[in-house]
């Protein structure tokens, strides 16, 4: 049978499962549930995870004994198409936190046997949520300057410090950290990558109130917290390089950001149309609007059209492309463009913050833009990014690490 | 999306080393200063023909190879890298690309093998103002007996002047859309006349003038009054063409700015080392892998018949545009003083990135198409 003729089989396959499995009562509500979800629907929610665990999808390509399907990753973009084309999700990345994207992808590089076994099983079904404990106050782009410290202590590390920017903190079960562990090093060579488990007394959090009045991130304290030593990923004082890998797997999976949350969105030039009406031909009324709306079309098509490209060619090599820097600004540029040209079109129904003046779509908007703001300054910013396709990609000199 | 086969990788790779070798961009400045009518050196067309380059869109059963658009846009690539100037993509893409599309099976047979084997160089000749807009043709067809009497001027026809025949539109009823027709013309027919046009990328177009150019029935091109949609899918497939030819010479202008960038000292300091211009050069790197991928899209669309040619050619030719016309500019700007002079070629490649740019439709053009396509 030919490659395409056993991924059509398996298309038919994947439909049929989840045509049996996925409940009708979570239909389009791939963002998780709303607070005023009932009890049914909550229920239904964790039914549909745990059918979705048991089956391996959570996290489809890893290996079954890791609690994935050991599929290949065509066969899941097929799972990934027929969900999206019935309005159903998979909520196990998020639920994760940073275990399905991240800490886990890293995990199946540089992990032990035993630490494979003991953390990937629970990423991937959706149980344990992991956060990231990288920044910190005086180590935003410049991340090697990180001081948080982790002394040696016997069987485990002792960590003293503060991390930012946890996504999650306040609500994970296990940490994945960088922390100093030889201070007399170069700033690069004296990091390691350490796991630790949050609910502990020598780890505490903050949430941050951001510019959106959403609060997804939360300043972490280490006084004196624990991590075991065979929880450390990667050899002692190479968490540098571990890191680069994990960040690589950050931009992957925020280069393929936009709009996958399954159910069917009305498309952009529609809310153009309903906002700004249309002259006799048909024609965006407003002539301006019109160049940029295409414009960012055209962006976003580009982008669609490049992620395939590079996938493409990637099929059957290992590494990550060289060019998946490029589509973390690119992605960026899209996401924050789309939101400032519907604020645009929507004009002073753009520019709503609660209350019945506004509609759903108005206010999600306000908080996408706000929100969006961010995006160019995480997982290594828009300069940051710049900064590696010129040096790495391109073969520029280095212009900015002095010492 | 499919990556480029291995086919199509190792004719990049001979098409690559041939240009580089025999048709490099000193032959096309040689070509230049020697005042040369026809534009193009004689051997390095016969070259391509050869190769069989002149038949990768033809069928075989007509005498090419039937390779499709991708393969022949990894060859336009390479020869847009050099500025190497032939009738290859007037003839050989646009040409062959109205006849396959547009032809019964008589003319396939009459013309496909000859634009294959060079002795036909058929061009199409649609613009009439300085804006493209082919249906606005104004060019009448007036029936005369059993055929038609052609009068009207065409304006920017590729090759013009070389051309032995052309794919003429025009007008023979109703208005916009509807009543256009498209028509084979001898270039040596009575009443058609042609004049040079000295453009400043120094390659060949001609202003021709039909003066009641008398045209048998056997040479309507397609249906008489529906011309247009063909018109479209022609023109689609130049503009996807003519793409790649972009994609090549934004490529190079790239790729001579990065070296430039690497061995340029100043300041004690190779220029590249400053943030302002590895920033720049990152950007453009972006615009460049973003805009590859549009081209090659269009380009494999066409091959696979899809239903999205049109949105996918409107889309190359706009984002391969501003790709274009942004690198060119900065292949002036970062190269400096240098940049200015004749002697260096950043000029050549300046001026030959504004002809492709404003030929069949320009980024404006294109922006409009799309948007119109997507329903505003």
């Amino acid at each position: 049978m030919s490659q395409q003729a056993a991924l059509e089989e398996f298309r038919a396959s994947t439909k049929a499962w989840l045509e049996e499995n996925f409940p009708k009562s979570l239909v389009g509500r791939a963002m998780g549930l709303e607070g005023d979800a009932d009890e049914s629907t909550k229920a239904d929610f964790e039914l549909w995870r745990q059918r979705l665990a048991d089956k391996g999808w959570g996290a489809p390509t890893w290996a079954v004994e890791f609690g994935g399907a050991g599929i290949s990753h065509p066969e899941a973009k097929v799972i990934g198409q027929e969900m999206g084309k019935m309005g159903a999700f998979n909520p196990i990345p998020m639920m994760a936190g940073m275990g399905v994207t991240m800490v886990g992808p890293t995990l199946l590089e540089y992990g032990t046997d035993e630490q494979k076994a003991k953390h990937l099983r629970g990423m991937a079904s959706g149980e344990t949520r992991w956060c990231l404990g990288l920044s910190e106050p005086g180590a935003g782009s410049d991340l090697a300057s990180l001081i948080t410290k982790a002394e040696d202590d016997g069987d485990t590390f002792k960590l003293n410090g503060q991390k930012t920017w946890t996504s999650g903190a306040d609500i994970s079960q296990w940490c994945g950290a960088l922390v100093r562990t030889d201070s007399n090093a170069k700033k690069r060579d004296g990091i390691s990558f350490v796991m630790l488990p949050m609910d502990q007394e020598g780890v505490s959090t903050k949430p941050i109130r951001l510019i959106s009045g959403a609060s997804p991130f939360c300043d972490t304290f280490f006084d004196d917290a624990r991590a075991e030593k065979s929880d450390l990923l990667g050899p002692l004082n190479e968490g540098w390089s571990v890191v680069k890998r994990l960040l690589q797997h950050e931009r992957q999976s925020q280069t393929q950001a936009s709009g996958s949350g399954g159910g069917k969105k009305t498309p952009f030039q529609q809310i153009a149309k309903d906002y700004v009406g249309v002259d006799e031909t048909g024609a965006l009324a407003d002539g301006d609007l019109r160049v940029r709306l295409t414009n960012h079309l055209m962006d976003s098509e580009a982008h669609g059209l490049t992620v395939s490209r590079i996938t493409a060619e990637a099929r059957g090599k290992v590494e990550v492309s060289a060019a998946a820097s490029i589509l973390k600004n690119s992605a960026t540029k899209i996401a924050q463009g789309k939101a400032e040209l519907t604020m645009e079109l929507m004009g002073s129904q753009g520019v709503g913050w609660e209350g019945d003046n506004y509609t759903k779509q108005e206010i999600d908007n306000v908080k996408d833009w706000l929100w969006g703001k961010a995006i160019s300054i995480y997982g290594g910013s828009f300069e940051v990014q710049n900064n590696i396709i010129s040096k790495n990609i391109l073969g520029l000199p280095e212009n900015t690490q002095k010492g | 999306m499919a990556a480029l086969t291995e086919e199509q990788s190792m004719i990049r790779d001979q098409a690559k080393s041939w240009v580089t070798e025999q048709a490099p961009v000193q032959k096309f400045r040689e070509m230049r200063d020697s005042g040369i009518e026809s534009k193009y050196t004689p051997d390095t067309w016969q070259a391509m023909i050869e190769m069989g380059w002149t038949g990768i869109v033809v069928p075989e059963q007509y005498g090419g190879s039937g390779l499709g658009y991708l393969t022949f846009g990894v060859i336009l690539e390479e020869v847009g890298r050099q500025l190497t100037a032939s009738p290859l993509f007037a003839s050989a893409l646009v040409g062959a690309s109205a006849v396959l599309l547009g032809g019964n099976e008589d003319q396939k047979q009459a013309i496909l093998p000859r634009i294959v084997d060079g002795s036909v160089i058929l061009t199409l000749a649609v613009d009439e103002s300085p804006r493209h807009s082919p249906s606005k043709t104004a060019l009448v067809a007036e029936k005369s007996g059993s055929g038609f009497k052609l009068t009207g001027n065409k304006t920017f026809v590729h090759e013009g002047m070389t051309a032995t025949d052309y794919v003429v539109a025009a007008r023979t009823s109703g208005e916009g859309e509807d009543g256009i027709t498209l028509f084979l013309v001898s270039a040596s027919a009575d009443g058609v006349s042609r004049e040079a046009v000295t453009t400043f990328d120094s390659r060949g177009y001609a202003n021709v003038h039909f003066d009641g150019v008398a045209v048998n029935e056997s040479e309507v091109l397609g249906t008489v009054d529906q011309g247009y949609p063909l018109l479209e899918v022609i023109l689609d497939r130049a503009r996807a063409g003519l793409g790649a030819e972009m994609l090549g010479t934004a490529a190079q202008s790239f790729d001579m700015t990065l070296e430039y960038l690497k061995t340029r000292v100043q300041f004690g300091q190779v220029i590249g080392s400053f943030q302002a211009l590895g920033h720049r050069a990152a950007g453009l790197f972006g615009q460049m892998e973003l805009s590859r991928s549009c081209v090659e899209a269009a380009l494999q669309a066409i091959d696979d018949d899809a239903d999205n040619v049109p949105k996918l050619c409107a889309l190359s030719k706009a984002r391969v545009g501003d790709f274009l016309h942004e690198m060119s500019n900065q292949l002036i700007q970062i190269h400096g003083g240098i940049g200015m002079t004749d002697e260096f070629d950043a000029g050549l490649y300046l001026k030959r990135a504004r002809l492709l740019e404003t030929s069949f439709g320009n980024r404006a053009f294109h922006r409009d198409r799309y948007a119109r396509l997507l329903g505003f």
